[in-house]
């Protein structure tokens, strides 16, 4: 903090003011995370249009990976070249704000999604088909389910490797999502990471009208919310006269300079400014899955391919979430009498209602679709702080938990049926017998989610529940223990099932998985273990990450 | 820096567990002498820790600091008091018995092998030894959080004991009994969750407030209870009171009080006898343990101002569990219940806050220990016999296996107190310090004594003496693993009785301490007695000073 004068508030540092006539000028190496996966998005692109079928998996796969790490590896070296703390700029013509958060949570999310595309990319676990082995998506997504055109697509061994470019398409508009420093570009953001999410979700091998009736009350309600969105955004354009975040929130708090007319006429109109920023809030929270947005959670997350409910569970809440601490914390700071008391409620009946319901589930991808509800009340109470603590906890939590729900996830596709995974939780029971290690690795994630000491959930929860604590917000901390208590039960219940009940005859088996789930697992397990036991290390970078640029 | 005694006794178990854990399938055998080994190199480390520990030095000894978790003001620091010397004693000395006791309950049964990897000897002797290093590591903790993780931690390894282990000897159907098991499993793993997490909230609050008045948080327990007494931490009593209840409420669940109890009979019903020992003698004693380290020394005035309502609770704990322990007829949840009461007294002890009553509740953690150790381990050796847990169907016992018999007895009359035996000196300064203080509450406690000759009595005329029932003529006596088991815990049971004074000279400074820290002073005796004897307690004032002649009245 060299520069104490310019601080505009507790968690914003002031940027370098910009040059008098702004060239146009892009920081291509500030932007090259975003930039190296997008590009290998449309690499992955003319791969599906010229490669032959039977090369194009491997291509694929090694693009997607190879694009992954490199962009994993940029983050790293503008982390190392202090562009997250001293170096923090707005880039791309005040477009994308590059600095702390936005890298910590960059870095999460490839790497989130390079264990992802690990999962998406498993071709043991599906029995083969006419000779091909086979992955979790639909052989062609465009024939009709069971008619003619599918069998004929099964029989000739088709396989969507389509998927490969959707996922880094979606981590690309995920990667600038939280980094986003005008509204236009946030929703764009949205929007393409949305799109290919959308359409992934429909690409299910098995059940796939499940599938596609899922994809379509995402897109429908995704798109609902996003109108939302582009509403909010509009009203608040018309309230402040620009977009960026730093010009709005100047408008909020009174300091803006030169007051046009236009300006003047609608500066002093708090009804756009409130309606204006609850929208673009509500747009955010159904992201999130924060109630009463999350009604479409469940049935997506049991609907979509298994692999693509982890990624999505994971970095989607992380982009989200990312968006919102930026929003909250540097568009509307001078709002937050306002938006706290509501922020208040939705966290409470998140966390609540999140836990109730899921006691009541009886499939195990709705059971982590309820829990990861609950888990995002837990961490709105960490938004609420509005202290640097809070910033920090949250972005802990969020790698924390995003590693935990991939490997449940990865778990989750591994136990299988004759009719693929067996999802319902009465098939699991004795599972602890057939398979110990499959159940005890599961039991770890289900600790975790349920905050057990030793974890990686553990040292989260505490995080977030410290930082609500110190930031004045107590009961939040009394309501979010009960809640985790609630949870507790219900994770339980799986753990019990699977060691002392008394395994089915016709129960599932567990499919041996080729190094590529393996190892997303047991990535998951040991993130979930270190970030338990030694956490200092990685809540020293969340706390350094803390402070955001305007 | 010295050898990290400490850390070495918690970690040895924990590396037991491991490589017991890593023991083939096929050689499950080998699996129990690995874990049997590793129980008595803890038990050695334990005897080191309790010889290097000078009951006349510091408050803390053999402290260990490390930095652990900056962010959240949490500090790796281990320390022992006496009370923490003697109860990692108790903790080191009953495990290889339960292990010896437990030897063939983890066989598993002809044909029961799902899966190759299928291991639940390897597992349940891992399991036990991993409570052990969770107990251990919770004695010594001098930090508030570093506590809290183990104590919550150690409820995952103690379910797996409980639910996947359960006594086959119910009588019952395959089924139900796999039922009612996983009912006491979930039912312990609940009501302990439920506390552990209303005590998390009082965690969290703790570092809050000790941010807001010393400027960073921390959760050392030595720097919080300085800057108590250099005044610097001052809490508002409101939320001192709210903090309180929050670490007692788990400690109640664990310890466990009336009306939070009712987890404990159907635990110990379902597990095995060792197991049940594991919880009542072991893990439960981190209950009570940590009402005298955290509770006291923490918040001392919410202390003070919830005693009235505590002793109550207590008391209601010794005559509630003493009349359901009559009324049982199923022998372990009669051993349950007795255990309520007895924790009743170990509670009414140190809310007494007077050194004989805190001296006496310390001693009776470990005293109740032992003897509910032989009672329960004996009564074990009955029911795998019999395969049956009623009192009913057995009668005539001595007549047929006079050792059993008498052993059983012995660990009987422990429970009731018998004079000679060791809880008698525990009870009878509970008694003693209570009554200095709470006349009224120390008369109806010894009701409670009462009751416990009547619930001892009655379980051994029905099971042991009258003519010999048909199914009980051809029980063999106790077979030399046994006895082994058996004949070290009655011996000690003998020893304490007679000559606690060793155990006594350990734990008495610590309580002084714990005392001077919550501003008491012992009432002034009527009558001033001029040769105290070696089981008199000093004022607290004294502190350190406590052998017998100079401790004298004032």
């Amino acid at each position: 903090m060299t520069h104490a004068a310019t601080v505009h508030s507790l968690w914003t540092t002031a940027a370098a003011a910009p040059d008098k006539i702004p060239s146009p000028d892009i920081e291509y190496g500030q932007l090259s995370p975003t930039l190296i996966v997008l590009g290998a998005a449309i690499v992955g692109v003319l791969i599906e249009a010229f490669l032959p079928r039977r090369q194009r998996y491997a291509a694929q796969l090694f693009v997607s990976v190879v694009a992954l790490a490199a962009a994993f590896a940029a983050v790293i070296g503008l982390a190392a070249g202090d562009y997250g703390t001293s170096k923090a700029r707005v880039a791309a013509m005040g477009a994308i704000a590059v600095d702390g958060p936005a890298l910590f949570l960059q870095g999460t999310i490839l790497l989130v999604a390079l264990v992802a595309v690990f999962t998406f990319a498993e071709r043991r676990l599906d029995p083969v088909a006419h000779g091909n082995r086979v992955d979790s998506f639909a052989a062609q997504a465009a024939a009709v389910p069971g008619g003619d055109a599918e069998k004929a697509a099964v029989k000739a061994g088709f396989t969507t490797t389509e998927v490969f470019p959707l996922v880094l398409f979606a981590v690309g508009g995920m990667l600038v999502f939280p980094s986003a420093n005008d509204l236009l570009t946030l929703f764009v953001a949205l929007e393409v990471f949305s799109l290919p999410l959308y359409v992934l979700c429909a690409l299910a091998r098995r059940h796939r009208m499940l599938s596609q009736e899922a994809a379509v009350k995402y897109f429908l309600l995704g798109a609902f919310s996003s109108a939302f969105l582009l509403f909010g955004i509009a009203l608040l354009y018309g309230y402040a006269g620009t977009v960026t975040y730093a010009g709005i929130a100047d408008v909020v708090d009174g300091q803006v300079r030169n007051v046009t007319p236009a300006l003047a006429g609608t500066m002093g109109n708090d009804a756009l400014l409130l309606i204006g920023g609850a929208m673009v809030l509500m747009g955010l929270l159904f992201k999130i899955g924060a109630v009463p947005f999350h009604m479409w959670t469940p049935d997506v997350y049991q609907g979509a391919p298994t692999p693509v409910t982890g990624f999505m569970a994971a970095a989607t809440k992380v982009a989200a979430f990312g968006a919102l601490l930026r929003l909250l914390y540097v568009v509307l700071p001078g709002l937050r009498w306002d938006w706290r008391p509501v922020m208040w409620g939705v966290a409470i009946v998140t966390m609540l209602g999140g836990a109730i319901v899921a006691v009541t589930q009886t499939d195990v991808k709705r059971l982590l679709a309820y829990s990861s509800i609950a888990h995002a009340g837990f961490i709105l109470a960490g938004v609420i702080a509005t202290t640097p603590e809070g910033i920090s906890s949250v972005l802990f939590y969020l790698a924390a938990y995003s590693f935990v729900t991939l490997g449940a996830f990865a778990v989750v596709t591994l136990v299988r049926d004759a009719g693929g995974e067996a999802t319902h939780l009465s098939k699991w029971a004795g599972l602890g017998r057939r398979s110990p290690l499959v159940a005890a690795v599961f039991a770890v994630f289900l600790l975790a989610f349920a905050g057990i000491p030793l974890t990686s959930g553990f040292a989260g929860k505490f995080a977030v529940f410290k930082a609500a604590a110190d930031g004045g917000a107590g009961a939040l901390v009394v309501i979010g223990v009960i809640s985790s208590a609630i949870a507790a039960f219900f994770y339980i219940r799986v753990i019990v099932l699977m060691f002392f009940s008394e395994p089915r005859t016709d129960g599932p088996s567990v499919a041996v998985p080729s190094p590529l789930t393996s190892s997303a697992i047991a990535i998951g397990v040991a993130v979930t273990l270190v970030l338990g036991v030694a956490p200092q290390y990685f809540l020293d970078l969340a706390s350094q990450a803390g402070v955001f640029v305007r | 820096m010295s050898f990290p005694l400490l850390t070495a006794t918690a970690v040895v178990p924990a590396l037991g567990a491991v490589a017991t854990a890593a023991v083939p399938a096929a050689k499950r055998a080998a699996a129990k002498w690995v874990a049997l080994g590793f129980s008595l190199a803890t038990l050695v480390l334990a005897a080191i820790v309790l010889v290097r520990f000078d009951p006349g030095g510091a408050h803390f000894q053999l402290t260990e600091s490390h930095a652990w978790i900056k962010d959240f003001g949490v500090r790796y620091e281990l320390g022992v008091d006496g009370i923490a010397v003697a109860l990692i004693a108790l903790t080191a000395v009953l495990i290889p018995f339960i292990i010896l006791a437990g030897w063939h309950d983890a066989d598993p049964l002809e044909g029961a092998r799902p899966n190759r990897r299928w291991r639940p000897t390897q597992g349940f002797f891992a399991l036990i030894l991993l409570v052990e290093a969770m107990v251990v590591i919770s004695f010594e903790a001098t930090d508030v959080f570093l506590f809290y993780i183990f104590f919550e931690a150690m409820l995952i390894p103690m379910y797996f004991l409980i639910g996947g282990f359960g006594d086959r000897a119910g009588g019952r159907s395959e089924e139900e009994t796999a039922t009612q098991r996983s009912y006491a499993a979930v039912k312990f793993l609940l009501y302990n969750l439920a506390g552990g997490l209303i005590m998390l909230a009082a965690v969290v609050g703790l570092y809050a407030a000790t941010a807001d008045h010393l400027g960073s948080g921390t959760f050392s327990l030595q720097e919080i209870v300085q800057a108590r007494a250099a005044g610097r931490l001052d809490l508002a009593s409101g939320t001192e009171r709210l903090l309180f209840l929050g670490f007692f409420f788990a400690f109640a669940v664990k310890a466990p009080l009336w009306p939070l109890h009712t987890w404990l009979p159907n635990a110990m019903g379902e597990s095995t006898a060792p197991v049940a020992v594991l919880i009542t003698a072991v893990v439960d004693k981190v209950g009570t343990f940590a009402m005298l380290r955290f509770c006291l020394q923490l918040f001392p005035e919410a202390s003070t101002w919830a005693t009235p309502a505590i002793m109550v609770l207590a008391l209601i704990s010794i005559i509630y569990g003493a009349l359901l322990a009559i009324g049982q007829r199923d022998i372990k949840r009669l051993i349950a219940y007795a255990s309520i009461s007895h924790f009743g007294f170990i509670i009414l002890g140190i809310f007494a806050m007077t050194t004989q009553g805190q001296g006496g509740a310390t001693l009776y953690m470990v005293n109740h220990g032992v003897s509910t150790a032989a009672l329960m381990l004996v009564a074990g050796f009955l029911i795998t016999r019999r395969g049956s847990r009623l009192i009913e169907d057995y009668g005539g016992v001595q007549k047929v296996a006079p050792v059993l018999a008498g052993t059983f007895l012995i660990g009987g009359l422990a429970t009731l107190s018998l004079p000679g035996l060791a809880p008698f000196i525990s009870e009878f300064l509970v008694l003693v310090g209570t009554f200095s203080r709470y006349p009224a509450f120390g008369v109806i406690a010894t009701v409670g004594i009462v009751l416990a000759a009547l619930y001892v009595l009655i379980l051994y005329q029905r099971t042991m003496t009258g003519p010999v029932k048909a199914e009980v003529r051809s029980m063999p006596d106790l077979r030399v693993r046994e006895l082994v088991v058996v004949a070290p815990l009655i011996a000690l049971l003998i020893f304490l009785g007679v000559y606690p004074k060793p155990l006594a000279d350990i734990v008495n400074p610590a309580v002084g301490h714990t005392l001077s820290v919550v501003d008491k002073k012992d009432p002034k005796p009527e009558h001033p007695v001029t040769d105290a004897g070696w089981f008199h307690y000093g004022p607290a004032s004294e502190g350190a000073s406590h052998d017998g002649a100079s401790g004298g009245a004032k």
